[in-house]
């Protein structure tokens, strides 16, 4: 059935289980922090296995405009301090597969990522000076072959966003080149 | 591993070319055959290397956090990729660009791959491939996929294989070149790929084609084999190099031929690697680059044996049929810029990153990427930049940076602006703050120092202190390896740095190497040499130091590399000396970590590399310079210079010692007598030297050619000396070997 539906010309497989799930939690207004102090902070994550996961390493991009930032490189995810689309936030990317369903993954990343979020938000590099927005989030699903960026995958997985992230208005992102994503609002 | 890993190949059915699908299927089923343990580690990993996936630092299972070696518990522990690798550790996938050249579809799949199964990065290597890291060993199959429907293969990319086939971005629009030498290199790198003639090395071939002799475009004479563009009455041909290469000891290219005519291109590439196939070294991979075998055999017998080999080849009509490779031309009419934007940072960009093509009105454009990084989202914008104002005619470059060809020159303001809003509008390109450097520590196995984090450190600090703007430094070249193994280059830098560590009071401390004199033009031109380490710390201060001595002392007209040879390596030193001081760990313990790293520095997260080199520390670099040197006694006797031979001999085994005693931190005095000594009474009369099964012997080698260095030997007795030197360098390995394994005390 995945198949046939796949010969059906790049059409998504949107209705299965959701993985891969990206959550950004945006920074409030613009902090006077170094994205580098996020590197300290992590390696002392790993050191104390701060976030649950296998942690690995610590990649620095700091140096990339609009880029990954820090990123605590995980087996089964990334957290990082991502200036991407150049919008600072804390973003979790789920990597290896999740055993929940669709909504159960979804509610898993987002509990996650705003788990670490609080975290980063009381470390002494940051202090005081990096609040993470509660009124706003980007969910992405990083596969395009199962997750096009269409308004059919939207379609197929709306139920899911919107049941999980009740009170939200939802905003997909327009270039279809990107990955699936969505913009939530609290409305 | 990606939940659609299972789809891409029915996805996309009949746009891959039916080769380049089977193979990848057959890879897909080696991966389950090795899943399954039918496939031995090794001959995996060496199947998975010419895939162009690599291993990646961490990836044994253990890492130093910073307080204490930890064991990295992968969900498959009993799972490996290859000796000491496990199968769920991320690893790099290395995607050859054949001369760089890249169009805005593949970079739009490049942008795909990065984000869905990298870190959103993609990284240009100092060879035009890319590189994406963190990538699931069981995801690649999908990767090369993806790849390939777009026309790109990561085959041989990596292992004993032709590596990436470089060549001059400027290729076709150079004012300076023969002619345009794109078209030849393309055809080799489909010639070569998977030719049955080089599936037999025992050590990678890497080759480069240089319009030019003078440009650094392409570093033709750093390359294995290497092709400059000679036009001889009228008729297009090759001056040809061989036997280049950089790596722990560099050798220079050597002049094959002074003009090959372009139809012998192929067949001569041919021969030539049907003959290292056969000849070259297949054991000790520390000598089995082409440029020992050449140098080994001498460049005459060399030629003679390849010139033999071409004239036995059966005619094969891909050298005379050329490959398809689409002319470029531009996409928009030449027009000249009338008014200069306004933009802050304009007219810098345009100073620096614009280079007037030799067709009016046409200029090619860099795009500096910091670090040879970008995200998929500027590779998308790039792109659209690309389908825009160019018809999609994008390379890569050796200095890991990105050039648009064809722009027509009024277009500048407008692709100034669409930068800027790409965050890559950095001017500085092919000057002092255009930095280049391995990966290093940060993914390496066998990175000793932050190569990359030094590099981001002098970028920013140079461009804050507006070094590009002064005229006498502006156009001198750092360049940066993590290790001795020179895949940053360091050799042919202005400003060359590689990674070493060194210890002071029971503390490890980054530092790196300080490489003077090397010559980035006439396609590498000559070599630097390392003056002294200086802590990675103090790096920066050494930048400003010699740049800063230059600027004030060079005479009219010197360059950096004459101001050098003028005041000599020992004044060099001089120079540096004080900042090669390192503080006691009690008042400065930030020398002890590295950049953009707050871990204790220490050396064991290192691992054994994949192809550039075997186990590294400071020790093992010590044993390889004595092999070298053993090799160098080889030579020389082959030569019939059996005075040197022999004394080449002694000192590798001398040297050998201090090694040992060095590593054991035993001091001893200078002179070779206090060197026996000493190595007598801690690991002779100790028996630790002792091998378990030939005793003493080794050292009794060692001993015996002390007694007699100063007696003059016949052929036949620096032959033996000579296999006496190996023994007893291996001997060294082992003992070192030994003793690692046990508490450090002798």
């Amino acid at each position: 059935m995945l198949r046939a539906a796949l010969r059906a010309a790049g059409k998504g497989l949107g209705y299965i289980d959701m993985q891969h799930i990206h959550i950004k939690l945006f920074a409030e207004d613009a902090p006077a922090i170094a994205l580098t102090d996020a590197i300290a902070v992590f390696h002392r994550w790993i050191q104390t296995s701060a976030v649950p996961g296998l942690l690995i390493d610590v990649a620095d991009y700091s140096h990339v405009v609009h880029g990954p930032g820090v990123v605590l490189i995980g087996h089964e995810a990334y957290y990082s301090l991502d200036v991407g689309k150049n919008r600072l936030g804390l973003l979790y990317q789920r990597k290896a597969k999740a055993t929940g369903g669709s909504a159960a993954n979804l509610h898993e990343a987002l509990k996650t990522a705003r788990t670490a979020a609080a975290l980063l938000e009381h470390e002494p590099e940051f202090s005081g000076r990096l609040r993470f927005r509660q009124d706003q989030l980007g969910v992405v699903l990083n596969d395009r072959l199962l997750y096009p960026n269409t308004a059919e995958t939207f379609q197929a997985v709306e139920p899911i966003l919107r049941d999980v992230l009740a009170g939200h208005t939802l905003l997909q992102s327009g270039d279809p080149r990107e990955r699936f994503e969505v913009l939530a609002t609290r409305a | 591993m990606k939940q659609s890993n299972p789809y891409w190949k029915e996805r996309l059915a009949g746009q891959i070319p039916a080769g380049l699908a089977s193979e990848i299927d057959i890879f897909e089923n080696e991966i389950t055959l090795r899943l399954n343990g039918k496939i031995d580690e090794k001959v995996f990993a060496e199947t998975r290397l010419r895939r162009g996936a690599y291993g990646q630092r961490y990836d044994n299972g253990q890492r130093h956090d910073g307080i204490t070696t930890r064991k990295l518990s992968y969900g498959r522990p009993e799972l490996t990729k290859g000796p000491n690798t496990l199968w769920d550790a991320p690893g790099m996938q290395r995607i050859k660009i054949p001369f760089g050249g890249l169009n805005a579809e593949q970079l739009e799949v490049l942008a795909e791959l990065a984000e869905e199964y990298s870190d959103g990065i993609a990284h240009i290597t100092t060879r035009q491939d890319v590189q994406l890291h963190f990538v699931h060993i069981e995801d690649t199959p999908s990767v090369m996929r993806r790849l390939a429907a777009v026309g790109i293969t990561t085959r041989e990319a990596c292992g004993n294989t032709v590596r990436n086939v470089t060549s001059c971005p400027l290729g076709g629009v150079c004012r300076d070149e023969a002619f345009d030498v794109t078209p030849y290199a393309h055809d080799c790198a489909a010639f070569l790929l998977g030719h049955p003639d080089t599936q037999d090395f025992g050590r990678k071939f890497k080759i480069a084609f240089s319009g030019c002799e003078t440009n650094p475009c392409a570093l033709v004479r750093i390359h294995d084999l290497g092709y400059v563009a000679q036009v001889r009455d009228g008729r297009r041909g090759f001056k040809v190099y061989v036997g280049g290469g950089l790596g722990t000891v560099p050798y220079q290219a050597k002049l094959f031929d002074r003009f090959v005519p372009v139809e012998e291109l192929l067949p001569l590439a041919q021969a030539m690697a049907r003959v290292f196939a056969r000849l070259g070294e297949k054991k000790n991979r520390n000598t089995a680059r082409l440029k020992f075998l050449v140098v080994k055999l001498g460049l005459d017998e060399f030629k003679r044996l390849v010139l033999e080999e071409r004239a036995t080849l059966p005619h094969d009509p891909r050298w005379t049929t050329p490959a398809i490779l689409a002319e470029e031309a531009p996409l928009r009419p030449a027009t000249l810029l009338q008014i200069e934007s306004a933009a802050p940072g304009f007219a810098a960009w345009k100073a620096d990153n614009v280079y007037q093509q030799r067709q009016a009105g046409y200029v090619t454009v860099t795009v500096a990427l910091p670090l040879g990084d970008l995200t998929a989202d500027q590779l998308r914008g790039l792109a659209d930049l690309a389908r825009t104002y160019v018809k999609e005619t994008i390379r890569t470059t050796v200095e890991q940076n990105i050039v648009l060809r064809w722009v027509s020159e009024g277009d500048l303001p407008a692709i100034y602006a669409a930068l800027s809003a790409l965050g890559l509008n950095a001017a500085g390109a092919g000057t002092i703050v255009d930095i280049t450097a391995c990966p290093g520590t940060d993914t390496c196995k066998l990175g000793i120092s932050s190569s990359r984090g030094l590099a981001g450190e002098l970028r920013e600090r140079l461009a804050e202190n507006g070094a590009a703007a002064d005229e006498a430094i502006r156009h001198l070249r750092i360049k940066i390896s993590g290790c001795f193994n020179s895949c940053g280059q360091h050799h042919i830098a202005d400003l060359g740095f590689y990674g070493v560590s060194r210890n002071k009071g029971g503390f490890a401390a980054p530092h790196f190497q300080v490489v003077l004199g090397g010559q980035w033009t006439e396609n590498a031109g000559s070599y630097g040499l390392a003056i002294g380490a200086v802590p990675s710390k103090r790096i920066p201060a050494t930048v400003s130091r010699i740049t800063g001595r230059y600027v004030q002392e060079r005479q009219e007209g010197e360059s950096f590399q004459a101001y050098i040879r003028r005041i000599g390596k020992a004044e060099c030193k001089l120079m540096i000396q004080d900042l090669a001081e390192i503080p006691p760990h009690a008042t400065g313990a930030s020398y002890y970590s590295d950049w953009h790293d707050p871990r204790v520095y220490t050396l064991g997260d290192m691992g054994v590399g994949e192809c550039a080199g075997e186990v590294v520390s400071a020790i093992d670099f010590q044993l390889t310079a004595c092999e070298r040197e053993a090799f160098e006694a080889q030579l020389a006797l082959e030569k019939k210079d059996v005075a040197q031979a022999a004394k080449l001999a002694y000192e590798a085994m001398l040297h050998g010692a201090a090694a040992l005693l060095t590593w054991r931190k035993l001091g001893y005095g200078n002179t070779p007598d206090a060197i026996v000594e000493r190595f007598r009474e801690h690991f002779f009369d100790t028996q630790v030297f002792f091998d378990p099964f030939a005793g003493g012997k080794f050292a009794q080698y060692f001993f015996r050619a002390h007694e007699r260095r100063a007696e003059a030997r016949g052929e036949e007795s620096a032959h033996r000396l000579i296999e006496e030197t190996q023994l007893f360098i291996e001997a060294c390995h082992s003992c070192y070997a030994r003793l690692s394994a046990q508490p450090a005390k002798v």
